[in-house]
């Protein structure tokens, strides 16, 4: 019963992991015979600290997408926890950005951040400010596409919060404003550190999530300006698919797999800590 | 816990600017794909078209075949997300309620397989498909997915806290151990199931990466890709036909998402 399971995810998700390692470690341009090379490919991609550069960058991308969405949905999650229709309905909005596919949404922002008619930009313009092209700036690019993903993942964090803040007693917050706890110090106090175990929770999904970021950077900028934008997978894309190089793109591959171990052992860490003190 | 006027009026305001943020670009979305050419080069911040145009629309079906590539969507979201129920389900119930030697280590490779990602196999998957010829067909597109590492979990959490006694019954009944878990233990699970396939559906339904690096041409395309082509072909950048295309593209989802929003919204949570 669990054979056709365990060959699947075996052939998909196991094995080429070790396939990866193999190939990594030939010259391969998909046309001519493949020729063992050692570890030249590893070697070519540390060269000129290009690795270290994309991992960054790829880190950089992910701190500010989790540190927006985790602060956004909090905040919301804080601002709609009430009964009513209009909440509910902000609530539906915020999450609706989640379902929605990543290809619209980037579509949607470049739109709007058009350098010629973008709402954006010629809104920028009226009020005085010079020609706006934040995707077309090597410095504004990255963050700029960070904000596009906590649009979209906000929600996530929000629904989340949520669940946990059906966790935290109603009589625990009642009790601290009987003892005169104004809402800042209910918050501070009672919600906050029973908040701590889903926070923890949320940081490590999306992480792992903003981590393998790849749409919003090939629709949006192909990794431009000056590579400000080349992020973990889609540097894997462009060494096989725009460089036919499969050594290269392998070697790729099993850095990202082993940075995503890291990033699982903290995760797997930290759901520990968790069902410790909570069940 | 009464809030005062003044705090309750503050969270209305708030509330609406929240809905704002994630409204008006939906609604700028929707009013682009309204408007004609020269309308968006002339007045870029107009908020409302001229008329209501649907020249955008009748240009984004005059260049792409909407409805094969909805169709090709859609058959392959519904046939990953029932292959992942059919397959979780047997697979969750022998690592639930089934005693046997390396279920330990079975279970420990199904858990391993949470944390790999389509990104991280894709280079080896795609060379073994170039290797296969099946690069381009709708197997490169389905059968990776087949097997779900969460679904075979969250079929294995949802049957721990059946009754063995239930299992035994139907045995002495005279029941397969197929008919156990496709007839007895599958309805129980219904609204494990139904947000699995809900969640599944909308994620493959969506997804632009695997199509993307496993088709080379327009034979088994789907329809993200294709809309995300609006936007790289043809002279100049026509925004208000790239528009409508993504109002083509989100209208199923949102609309799925409207009316199955519990089981979503249950889905999404309910793994924390």
């Amino acid at each position: 019963m669990l054979g056709p399971t365990l060959a699947l995810l075996a052939v998909f998700f196991v094995l080429p992991i070790g396939v990866a390692g193999y190939e990594s470690l030939f010259s391969w341009d998909l046309l001519t015979p493949p020729r063992y090379v050692g570890t030249a490919n590893y070697e070519a991609l540390a060269a000129h600290g290009d690795l270290l550069h994309v991992a960054l960058r790829t880190l950089g991308y992910s701190v500010l997408v989790v540190a927006g969405t985790m602060t956004l949905g909090l905040g919301l999650a804080l601002l709609l926890d009430r009964p009513g229709r209009l909440f509910a309905f902000v609530r539906a909005s915020v999450f609706s950005a989640y379902v929605v596919s990543w290809v619209a949404v980037a579509l949607l922002w470049m739109w709007m951040l058009d350098g010629n008619s973008g709402v954006v930009g010629s809104l920028a313009r009226s009020l005085g400010a010079g020609p706006l092209s934040l995707l077309g700036d090597p410095r504004w690019a990255l963050p700029t596409l960070a904000v596009v993903g906590v649009w979209k993942l906000t929600g996530y964090a929000m629904i989340v919060f949520l669940a946990g803040l059906q966790g935290v007693p109603r009589s625990l917050l009642e009790a601290a404003a009987l003892d005169g706890a104004g809402p800042w110090a209910r918050f501070r106090h009672v919600t906050l550190p029973l908040l701590a175990p889903t926070a923890a929770f949320v940081a490590t999904t999306s992480l792992v999530t903003s981590f393998q970021a790849f749409d919003v950077v090939r629709i949006m900028t192909q990794g431009g300006p000056a590579r400000a934008t080349e992020l973990f997978v889609y540097a894997i894309y462009e060494q096989i698919f725009l460089n036919l190089s499969v050594g290269r793109a392998s070697a790729l591959t099993v850095v990202f797999f082993v940075l995503l171990l890291a990033v699982a052992s903290l995760q797997l860490r930290v759901w520990r800590g968790r069902s410790g003190t909570t069940r | 816990m009464r809030e005062p006027r003044s705090r309750h009026l503050a969270v209305l305001a708030l509330a609406w600017v929240a809905a704002a943020a994630w409204l008006v670009p939906y609604a700028w979305m929707v009013l682009t794909s309204f408007k004609t050419l020269p309308e968006i080069v002339a007045h870029p911040t107009a908020p409302l078209p001229e008329h209501l145009n649907l020249g955008a629309y009748g240009e984004v079906f005059a260049t792409l075949p909407v409805a094969r590539y909805m169709g090709i969507t859609v058959f392959m979201a519904g046939a990953i997300a029932l292959l992942q129920i059919a397959l979780a389900l047997p697979a969750g119930y022998a690592l639930a309620k089934l005693r046997f030697v390396g279920r330990g280590f079975a279970f420990g490779t199904v858990l391993a397989c949470l944390l790999v990602p389509a990104q991280a196999t894709f280079v080896p998957v795609f060379l073994l498909f170039a290797r296969a010829h099946v690069v381009n067909t709708m197997t490169a597109l389905i059968l990776p997915f087949a097997a779900s590492a969460l679904g075979t979990f969250l079929v294995r959490q949802a049957l721990v806290s059946v009754p063995d006694e239930m299992i035994e019954a139907a045995r002495m009944d005279g029941a397969g151990e197929w008919t156990i878990v496709y007839r007895v233990l599958a309805p129980m699970l219904r609204p494990t199931l139904v947000s699995l396939f809900l969640v599944s559906f909308v994620f493959h339904y969506n997804d632009y990466f695997w199509p993307l690096v496993m088709t080379t041409d327009d034979h088994v395309r789907t329809l993200p890709l294709g809309v995300a082509l609006l936007r790289e072909q043809g002279t100049g950048v026509r925004w208000h036909i790239v528009m409508a295309g993504n109002v083509v593209l989100s209208l199923p989802v949102l609309a799925l998402f409207a009316l199955a929003q519990r089981h979503l919204v249950r889905a999404v949570s309910a793994r924390s």
